[in-house]
């Protein structure tokens, strides 16, 4: 499976309050959500995102709420996957339960730019800047959580 | 090599002699948590997978307490989905308008949480609870819907940093400054996947309300779970509260930590975290002349009775600053309840300030208090974010309930020290 699309790019801390502000968390519909997503810090995001494009950010992702909406939201906006230096824990676990693909790689989360054209193979973990002609290994993950990832989220690998 | 308390307690729930640092298991969960916010999310993937049982009805908890009283149509139905859900599936701590309270103030309060239980919520400061010795943590909604359905989640074992604490602290010091402090030093990821043990032989010197509040911040320092070692506070605090079998676990003498950090309570001083990040702690010898629109007391980090305690103290006798206002948030109706017998209410309603029904509101930036392009507050709550308390443009300061009040009183970020009369 691969991803490919125009990157958009944020730096450190990027917050689930940004990603989408609890001012709108009175409806569960991802898709209404879609529409603010990263409004408080990228207000455009939500009409220049297209589908397949990928989210590149550095340090500690999706930090502060435990809110799903924040990986849902994105993943309904049409990210097909977001790269990071390091992702705060209950963002990494929500994203892999609802089955949005994340990366971490250090490399990749400093030298991809806003705006670069990015493919991801995600069975070797190799993300290439296409307009940059630079390949990055991201880590890959371990077979539990690979099992998670194959069912189809969480639920399913219960069942 | 030995296992550090959080270690352990996952062990035992995972039926395994010994885990470690970065192993993968699944666990058996003694409490399921989850709020009006994220319990919707949780409820429709129940019904999507199909599953038509929870795991036991006593052990999955709701509280709607997040944009309640319902702030509007929209979180009217959310609470409403929730509602039909507890009494569809008869779940027997469902808490609603009346008698919930701020859910991580609320369920200690029921005796819900016992040391070494293992606890996930739908919300991020479920990792309070860790102030009576049990592992609490939180997740999202997904995690949620298997754990009400199954009993079970996944977890990546952590390793752990320690915090020694030794000493007293001085008046108008406070627990809030002592998180803040600890977070402005190892950063809002200094803790990223890891625990926060708290032991040493201070903690006599923490009261349960001290430690859950600076649980519930451990979240803003990224980790996983903060947990206190159980002493003889905790067996006080839990003796007429809790009913269920609970067992102590302890750190093992060898356990191996990533850090660990000596923390001498007698020298924490009241402490401001300034946008847009808890990380950003500043003592007043950092803090010039900043001029503020709004003060909220209360949130589940700070809206028990000894916080409303410690703001009445200071609002005594004194008014609100003019054009200030000073919104009081007890966190549960027992809180209420004793703050209006001890006549505290009436001191803030003197004061100026509005006092309000538990909820998480003005917190989040749901209702209650949102602040409005350019305005600043100090805040008793645990998220300084772009956003959090209203306009993007607005900011939160975060701070103790001591110095939320003296702020109130001088309209500008000051602590207890700088009033005069």
């Amino acid at each position: 499976m691969k991803a490919h699309g125009k990157v958009h790019k944020y730096g450190d801390n990027v917050d689930t309050d940004v990603i989408i502000p609890a001012r709108y968390l009175n409806t569960a519909d991802m898709q209404e959500l879609a529409k603010h997503c990263m409004e408080d810090i990228d207000a455009e995001f939500a009409s220049k995102v297209n589908k397949g494009d990928i989210m590149v950010a550095k340090s500690n992702f999706g930090c502060g709420s435990s809110r799903e909406h924040a990986p849902a939201s994105i993943k309904a906006s049409g990210i097909s996957c977001v790269i990071a230096r390091s992702f705060a824990r209950i963002f990494y676990r929500n994203a892999i339960n609802i089955g949005l693909p994340i990366i971490e790689c250090d490399e990749a989360a400093e030298k991809i730019e806003d705006g670069d054209e990015v493919e991801i193979d995600f069975e070797s973990g190799v993300i290439t800047d296409i307009t940059r002609g630079e390949s990055y290994q991201g880590q890959s993950f371990p077979e539990f959580l690979i099992n998670i990832i194959n069912s189809n989220g969480l639920l399913n690998s219960l069942k | 090599m030995g296992m550090t308390m959080t270690q352990k307690i996952l062990a035992a729930h995972a039926g395994l002699d010994s885990v470690k640092p970065g192993q993968l298991i699944m666990a058996d969960l003694d409490l399921v948590l989850g709020n009006d916010v994220t319990t919707p999310v949780a409820i429709n993937e129940f019904n999507k997978a199909g599953f038509d049982s929870v795991f036991d009805n006593e052990k999955v908890t709701m509280v709607m307490d997040h944009f309640t009283p319902n702030k509007d149509i929209k979180a009217a139905a959310q609470c409403k989905q929730c509602r039909d859900f507890a009494r569809q599936y008869k779940i027997r701590n469902y808490f609603d308008v009346g008698d919930m309270g701020i859910e991580h103030a609320l369920l200690p309060e029921k005796g819900l949480v016992a040391p070494g239980d293992c606890v996930i919520g739908a919300d991020s400061h479920t990792c309070t609870y860790g102030a009576l010795g049990a592992f609490s943590t939180g997740v999202g909604s997904t995690d949620m819907c298997a754990g009400m359905a199954k009993g079970k989640d996944w977890f990546r074992v952590p390793s752990a940093i320690k915090f020694n604490i030794t000493g007293k602290l001085p008046e108008y010091s406070a627990a809030k400054d002592v998180i803040l402090h600890i977070i402005g030093m190892i950063g809002v990821d200094g803790a990223l996947y890891k625990s926060m043990e708290f032991s040493g032989e201070g903690l006599k010197n923490l009261t349960m309300e001290d430690r859950l509040c600076m649980a519930n911040m451990a979240i803003e320092a990224g980790a996983k779970n903060g947990i206190f070692a159980v002493d003889q506070v905790t067996l006080d605090y839990i003796a007429d509260k809790v009913t269920k079998d609970y067992k102590i676990y302890e750190a093992d003498e060898d356990a191996e930590y990533d850090a660990v950090y000596d923390i001498d309570l007698s020298q924490i001083r009241p402490t401001v975290a300034f946008p847009h990040l808890p990380e950003n702690a500043r003592t007043f010898d950092q803090i010039g002349d900043i001029a503020i629109d709004q003060v909220v007391i209360g949130s589940c980090t700070n809206g028990r009775i000894e916080d409303i305690r410690a703001a009445a103290s200071i609002l005594k006798g004194r008014k609100v600053a003019d054009g200030v206002r000073c919104i009081i948030i007890p966190a549960t109706q027992k809180v209420y309840m004793q703050a209006m017998k001890e006549g505290l209410l009436e001191i803030f309603i003197n004061a100026g300030c509005a006092v309000s029904t538990p909820t998480c509101g003005p917190c989040l930036g749901g209702h209650m208090g949102i602040l409005a392009k350019g305005e600043r507050a100090v805040a008793t709550t645990n998220r300084n974010f772009v956003g959090r308390m209203g306009h993007p443009e607005s900011e939160v300061y975060l701070a103790s309930p001591y110095v939320a009040a003296a702020s109130a009183v001088t309209g500008k970020i000051s602590q207890p020290s700088e009033l005069t009369d």
